[in-house]
């Protein structure tokens, strides 16, 4: 058993390790689909998903496991249940794995210090979401073999992404140069400590990438001055059409979905050549699988 | 009662009398009688044999929170001084945010009668500075400093309005006591957990920048200058503040400020992987932050060490880290925590006890913080070569928030006495004196 908190703490075999079962995940792959044949995984959704929580359950059921689906709607978390004790009484039903996402940063840790099963962490707060990033790298690895080398430019809000600052671990650690960009507003500081690049100019920035992964914008941060419109961080940060011409030639797109059309990505470059943004969504049952496999 | 103490032949460090040798500290009807380099003979005197050990005023803390009335659990005043003088303190300044804030002398006077109970250390309240904290109106000042307030604050929240402020330091001109502020400009903290920096980038918690507390110290310090009245800052914790606050006292405004034994030993790596335990507010700060802080109390631009005692319940720190609820306790750390600044070399023994004693007697005009005759027998006795392990299990306080769990420190209190009389010896609260 052991936890994936983040991507923070693992090295690099580790996660090619875990890469290389998601291969064998794959559709028609070699992997066992009964190792979790009688066991039961637990998904505690603490804040709304669609593609995490559905994603963690096709991979459950088809290795086997049962999955209780519990969200925080309707259950006595608005009765003012603590965290713990909610999560202490699910754990007492007697799942091998707790999947959590959770508003709050650091969750699935405090979580993790109090129960005997393992805790995966599928997003919490603007801290990390460890899963996007392995199929984030498991897809680029099918494109590219390997990262090494590889340029990987990540654009929009990075402060409160936790798709970033997993993505830049984990790409990171298998060998890619990572480079984000966005308002300085939304660029915390310490991204040079996590191993990013950081740069404001995405148009000088585009030319060198090979993939390009947008970022999705949460709207209501206009209203707290982050950007003055999404009009024109659009202008400004969007992933164009225009822009896309200006990419190296078999440069990917990526996007962790949910995608605002027309703000962060162009709805024409989401569904062009270029993108593989469905291949993500595809490629995440069977890194899932690998990760439930792994860790439980 | 002519009850006499003989303090034989201890290191005797008196920073406001510039003493720093050995000494007979004789204590008579609950003053200091005399100080002597040669030895006392003092007929009937109960003799206390110092050798090897500090004699040192007693402690006074200017910042602890005791929690009554109002949140019983975490700490009363009882244990609040339990605390105390297992620290080495002999009075500690009560802030006012307790459940029933005192904002009324009816606090003030149940704070005090507690106080008295408890027999311990003593206890000086703080009053509030606008009504239940709420930062709309002031409060009573006048009759909380007829009820014993030595000064007002809303610790644990800034007055955002700076007109209301401006207001409340011209008119505690009237009784020339201190304002002491929170700094913190909420619109600048907003709904951050940690202080900025790659700790928070790293475990992505949303980051204060130490603009929110910088630009509210700047804030205060023209409002002093235009008032003339007497500001003391609450628990600085930014280099920031550090620079204003020396350039204001190089102009002679009359500014006092405290440093918490917290931010001036952990940075905001002590955050480690969300250890709430290491969240307070002011937020730990980068390592920059920690060095000046650390320059500031040796050259005397901090005045005082004040530990924040701030109590709280485990299920208050059992959660998310942003959720967590802010403050740690410090009562039982701070002598360990300062000496180890004279252990590193930042600063001397005699700094030391500076920084705890006349430091904030002298901010506050309280009496005591020193050992010539006539002052209160307040009296700290250290062994300075004691190592001990920082155990939250055997503190004195009911709350065991630190971040000091474990900690290895050097240099103990064996004794503290309070008014002559004896209150705490090797871990053993005197009670019934």
């Amino acid at each position: 058993m052991r936890h994936l908190l983040g991507i923070e703490g693992w090295r690099r075999e580790e996660i090619e390790t875990l890469l290389d079962r998601a291969e064998a995940h794959l559709p028609g792959g070699p992997a066992s689909t009964s190792v979790l044949q009688g066991k039961v995984v637990a998904n505690l959704f603490f804040e709304d998903s669609t593609r995490t929580r559905t994603s963690f359950e096709m991979a459950a059921k088809t290795l086997g496991a049962q999955v209780l689906n519990w969200t925080a709607q309707g259950s006595s978390v608005s009765k003012g249940e603590t965290l713990l004790d909610t999560v202490r009484n699910i754990e007492a039903t007697g799942p091998v794995a707790l999947v959590i996402r959770h508003r709050s940063s650091g969750a699935p840790h405090l979580v993790a210090q109090h129960v005997r099963c393992a805790v995966i962490n599928a997003g919490d707060g603007t801290h990390e979401h460890p899963s996007q990033a392995l199929l984030d790298a498991f897809t680029l690895r099918k494109h590219w073999g390997r990262l090494d080398g590889r340029t990987v430019l990540i654009v929009g809000d990075i402060l409160h992404s936790r798709v970033a600052r997993s993505n830049i671990l984990c790409l990171g650690a298998l060998g890619a140069r990572v480079m984000v960009c966005g308002p300085p507003t939304l660029l915390p500081v310490g991204l040079k400590e996590l191993g990013a690049e950081v740069t404001t100019n995405l148009d000088a920035a585009l030319p060198q990438a090979d993939a390009v992964m947008c970022l999705r914008l949460q709207l209501e941060r206009q209203t707290e001055s982050f950007f003055p419109s999404t009009r024109e961080f659009s202008r400004l940060f969007g992933l164009t059409a225009a822009r896309a011409e200006r990419m190296k030639p078999g440069a990917l797109v990526m996007h962790p979905g949910p995608i605002n059309r027309g703000v962060e990505l162009a709805p024409a470059v989401a569904d062009g050549a270029r993108s593989v943004i469905l291949e993500q969504v595809a490629n995440g049952v069977a890194v899932r699988r690998a990760i439930l496999e792994v860790c439980s | 009662m002519s009850a006499q103490v003989l303090f034989s032949r201890g290191r005797v460090i008196d920073p406001r009398n510039g003493v720093d040798g050995v000494r007979d500290v004789l204590v008579r009807d609950g003053k200091v009688a005399e100080v002597s380099e040669a030895p006392l003979q003092v007929a009937g005197a109960q003799v206390v044999d110092a050798r090897g050990r500090w004699v040192l005023p007693g402690f006074i803390d200017m910042h602890v929170h005791l929690r009554e009335p109002g949140e019983e659990g975490k700490e009363t005043i009882l244990t609040g001084c339990r605390a105390a003088v297992a620290g080495g303190f002999t009075a500690v300044v009560a802030m006012p945010n307790t459940k029933l804030v005192n904002d009324s002398a009816l606090v003030t006077e149940l704070v005090l009668s507690r106080a008295r109970a408890a027999r311990l250390c003593r206890v000086y309240p703080a009053g509030a500075i606008t009504k239940g904290l709420k930062g709309e109106e002031l409060a009573e000042m006048g009759e909380l400093i007829s009820a014993g307030c030595v000064c007002v604050t809303d610790d644990g929240r800034p007055v955002m309005n700076a007109s209301l402020m401006r207001r409340a330091l011209q008119y505690s001109t009237l009784f020339d006591i201190p304002v002491m502020v929170h700094e913190e400009d909420l619109t600048l903290s907003g709904k951050g957990a940690m202080t900025e920096g790659p700790t928070a980038t790293r475990l992505g918690l949303l980051p204060i920048p130490p603009s929110a507390e910088i630009v509210m110290v700047a804030r205060d310090l023209v409002l002093l200058e235009e008032t003339g009245a007497r500001l003391h800052l609450a628990h600085i914790s930014c280099e920031g503040s550090v620079r204003l606050v020396r350039e204001a006292k190089k102009r002679g405004l009359r500014v006092t400020a405290e440093a918490a034994p917290h931010h001036f030993t952990l940075d905001d790596t002590a955050v480690g992987q969300y250890d709430t335990h290491a969240k307070m507010n002011p937020p730990l700060r980068l390592r920059r932050d920690v060095e000046a802080l650390r320059e500031a109390l040796a050259d005397g631009t901090i005045d005082a060490i004040a530990t924040d005692h701030a109590p709280h319940g485990v299920l208050d720190k059992r959660v998310e880290f942003e959720k967590g609820i802010n403050g740690v306790v410090g009562l039982e750390t701070a002598l360990g925590l300062a000496l180890a600044l004279v252990h590193e070399g930042v600063f001397s023994p005699l700094k030391a006890v500076e920084l705890l004693t006349v430091g904030p007697a002298r901010a506050f005009g309280l009496p005591g913080g020193h050992l010539a005759p006539g002052a209160p027998a307040d009296v700290t006795i250290v062994d300075p070569d004691a190592e001990w392990a920082v155990d939250a299990e055997r503190f004195f306080s009911k709350s065991r928030n630190t971040p000091f769990n474990g900690r290895l420190l050097k240099g103990r209190v064996t004794q503290t006495w309070v008014g002559g009389g004896l209150v705490f010896a090797d871990g053993q609260i005197k009670e019934s004196r």
